[in-house]
């Protein structure tokens, strides 16, 4: 068992991957799929399809909306059926691409195949292109256009890549999955993301509750190394298992040592950080001229009655996702978008999937059940779960307070990374998370202005 | 024992008359020279420091009152026209009176107008909610009832009905002040003019999608027809965005809008008489085949108003 992790904070919830040897199946294509513009952080996207448009799979019908954006493209092959605002997960009207499916025709010149290819070329900027043309964005969650995290600011420079495989939350396994079936092809786009970066050093970063990933991957570098000298200097790191092990932040210390300052970038500590499904997206880009179109999705929850990793197309219906597996079981109270600690409960299940969308969790009245809230006795226990070294009680009584957002700010609220730490070790039940990320976002917002002032 | 007694005192008392004498010295050298003027102002305040003239309290709006060069940007909605008048005659400045407001809840979705279509069990505050998503119900513009309103209100003005979900505004103890207005994350809480003898119009939605499904949503929503906007003579009414926003400034309380809107989005408070739709019904009616009449002898030309009227009878 390894003991390395992270230095602060971190709390260690059942991991409950009930779904672990559930293979990643294909979900046959829905009849419609909506694909929103807002699909990364950053402007969203502009179309440049027109309704009654016919388009194939992977063929572009957005294009970036400003420096820090993504193209989108079409995850099936039909007609444009319509550009209009529609509710997202959360309820807010977003503006969606409606595409009616008709077959499966693939753009020319991506190549489909399941062969692997191994070579890759050398010229960083061509791979970039390619990344920022397959509209690939970080998968992990936050859904950072890559492309943009790939090219560190002049000045920056790169002393490590780090391949976050912790997948820290409980119930995810789709990450689990990609790295025992599709190993190859991560290590592969390991390798590419190495290249443009042009680092010595990889990391391929797994806790150990996934000892199969551990092993596989360690089997799949050595066969590599075998051929090719561009996969020399990856290596496979298993970390001890502990939440939030797969933050950004968290993730650099453990694996390096080195921690982020507050306000800062990893660039600034010489790490980049990419997501798993990141790399295969890179690999599918760059080998096989693939946009992402598809992303594994774990379907999971005690109640539910069939678990599942699928693949399945952008834009994809949840309805239609639930209703394959056997439809919404009687007992489920709640549907989660991600994991129950950073995941966010669906409002609306005629939402679309995202390229990030990561898992459906079904929970019930009992699992969600929330207690009644007590006083804070200041037993410290939020301070000591934080990864991030802030007081969530602290942060919490002036969120209540209401209009200190300077104190806030003293207080680095905008540090919290929401992992949630906080509120799951709160033995008074007090939603501090729901309180803080409220506030956090508003002292961002003061941020972010005083930053426009300036310039 | 009596000389240690006279002693004590002799020294005491020299102590004493030493120590006022430093205080005099330091009191004058150290002399705030404060106008008088703040003092008397601040006595006239009414005392709430509730923030609603944008100063952190009553004595900082004294203060701001007196270094002013006018009262233009500087009123008390609080105390309202009275007590400016009498900040304006210890500064000797003119006033510009202003109509009194008061706040007003522009979301009519009670709980039977507006289905719930999931539960919310997280903290229970408005600004929270909205921070997570649209709300439990169908309209992502309304009220969430959370009730930051309530809370923000220092004058217990505001309270949450439970029959509809919604907060009402007791007008006798609103002072304008703004609190509440600001605490509502959905921004459905507008400081309006009380109006004469307290009646007043509003648009009693905020919703801005398109009609369907404002309809879906809530029973009670502006649904965007335009209605009110074709019948109003008054070009009081501001039609943007899909919804329907009356200028007080420029409405003439007939009353008109409330009588034709089909959903019943367009509130009227304070009026003497109950709202008799028919009668205005038939008046509007009227007066449009007058006008059709009128444009037909003008000029023979095609009637643009006639088929308005057919689909609103």
């Amino acid at each position: 068992m390894s003991r390395r992790t992270f230095s602060i904070g971190g709390v260690h919830p059942a991991d409950n991957k009930i779904s672990r040897e559930c293979k990643i199946e294909v979900l046959p294509i829905p009849e419609t799929v909506y694909i929103h513009l807002g699909q990364h952080i950053g402007a969203p996207a502009k179309p440049i399809v027109a309704v009654g448009d016919k388009v194939k799979v992977g063929q572009p019908v957005a294009e970036p909306g400003g420096f820090v954006s993504a193209f989108i493209h079409s995850s099936v092959s039909g007609t444009v059926k319509s550009i209009a605002p529609r509710k997202d997960l959360a309820g807010n009207p977003q503006m969606c691409i409606e595409i009616a499916a008709q077959g499966d025709e693939w753009m020319e010149g991506i190549d489909t195949t399941d062969t692997l290819i191994t070579d890759f070329p050398d010229d960083a900027k061509s791979c970039l292109d390619k990344i920022k043309a397959a509209g690939i964005v970080g998968l992990g969650g936050a859904t950072f256009p890559t492309h943009v995290k790939l090219t560190p600011p002049p000045g920056k420079k790169c002393d490590m890549l780090i391949i976050n495989g912790c997948e820290c939350e409980p119930y995810l396994t789709s990450d689990f999955r990609t790295l025992l079936e599709k190993g190859e092809q991560v290590a592969i786009g390991t390798a590419i993301i190495k290249n443009i970066l042009g680092v010595d050093k990889a990391t391929i970063a797994i806790e150990d509750n996934k000892p199969e990933a551990i092993k596989h991957m360690n089997e799949v570098l050595a066969n590599l190394r075998k051929l090719s000298s561009k996969y020399a200097g990856i290596s496979v790191l298993s970390l001890m298992k502990k939440y939030p092990e797969g933050g950004e932040k968290q993730l650099i210390d453990a694996v390096m040592h080195r921690q982020v300052a507050s306000g800062g970038l990893p660039i600034d500590v010489g790490a980049v950080v990419q997501n798993v499904a990141t790399a295969l997206a890179v690999y599918d880009a760059v080998q096989k001229n693939k946009p992402i179109v598809e992303n594994s999705v774990t379907v999971t929850g005690e109640c539910f009655p069939k678990q599942a990793n699928l693949l399945v197309r952008v834009g994809t219906p949840l309805k239609y996702i639930i209703d394959y597996l056997g439809g919404m079981p009687a007992d489920a109270v709640k549907v989660i978008s991600g994991g129950p600690m950073m995941g966010k409960a669906i409002a609306n299940l005629d939402a679309a999937t995202l390229k990030g969308t990561s898992a459906l969790l079904f929970l019930t009245a009992k699992q969600t059940a929330r207690g009644k809230e007590g006083n804070c006795i200041r037993c410290g226990k939020c301070a000591e779960a934080c990864p991030m070294g802030l007081e969530p009680f602290l942060l919490n009584r002036l969120s209540r307070a209401g209009g200190m957002l300077d104190e806030l700010e003293k207080n680095a609220v905008q540090d919290c990374i929401e992992c949630g730490c906080c509120l799951y070790s709160c033995p008074a039940n007090i939603p501090l998370l729901d309180v803080i990320r409220q506030s956090k976002a508003q002292v961002m917002g003061v941020i972010k202005a005083r930053a426009a002032a300036k310039k | 024992m009596s000389t240690t007694i006279i002693w004590t005192i002799a020294i005491i008392a020299l102590l004493g008359l030493v120590l006022a004498v430093v205080l005099y010295f330091v009191a004058e050298r150290f002399k705030v020279v404060e106008d008088p003027r703040i003092d008397e102002v601040e006595k006239v305040m009414p005392g709430a420091n509730c923030g609603g003239c944008g100063f952190a309290g009553c004595r900082a709006f004294a203060d701001a009152a007196v270094k002013a060069p006018n009262l233009d940007n500087n009123y008390c909605p609080v105390g309202g026209n009275e007590v400016m008048k009498k900040v304006a005659a210890i500064l000797g400045y003119e006033v510009k009176e202003k109509a009194p407001m008061v706040a007003v809840v522009r979301c009519n979705g009670t709980c039977e107008a507006r289905p719930r279509i999931n539960d919310y069990d997280g903290y229970a505050s408005c600004r929270v909610k909205a921070a997570l998503y649209s709300g439990d119900t169908g309209c992502s513009f309304g009220c969430l009832g959370c009730g930051d309103c309530v809370a923000a209100c220092q004058f217990g003005a505001i309270s949450m009905d439970s029959a509809t979900g919604l907060p009402v505004v007791d007008q006798e103890k609103c002072t304008a002040c703004g609190a509440c207005a600001k605490a509502c994350p959905k921004a459905i809480i507008e400081l309006r003019p009380k109006g004469p003898r307290g009646m007043r119009m509003y648009v009693s939605c905020v919703n801005k999608d398109k009609g369907p499904s404002v309809k879906q949503a809530c029973a009670n929503a502006c649904i965007g027809c335009g209605i009110c906007f074709k019948t109003c003579q008054h070009g009081a009414i501001v039609f943007e965005n899909n919804v329907a926003y009356i200028d007080a400034s420029k409405c003439k309380l007939c009353r008109e809008c409330e009588a034709m809107c089909p959903t019943g989005a367009i509130h009227g408070v304070n009026f003497p008489k109950p709202l008799d739709k028919e009668a205005i019904k038939t008046r509007i009616k009227e007066r449009n085949a007058k006008a059709a009449e009128a444009a037909k002898a003008a000029a023979a030309a095609p009637a643009k108003v006639e088929p308005e009227v057919k689909k609103e009878a």
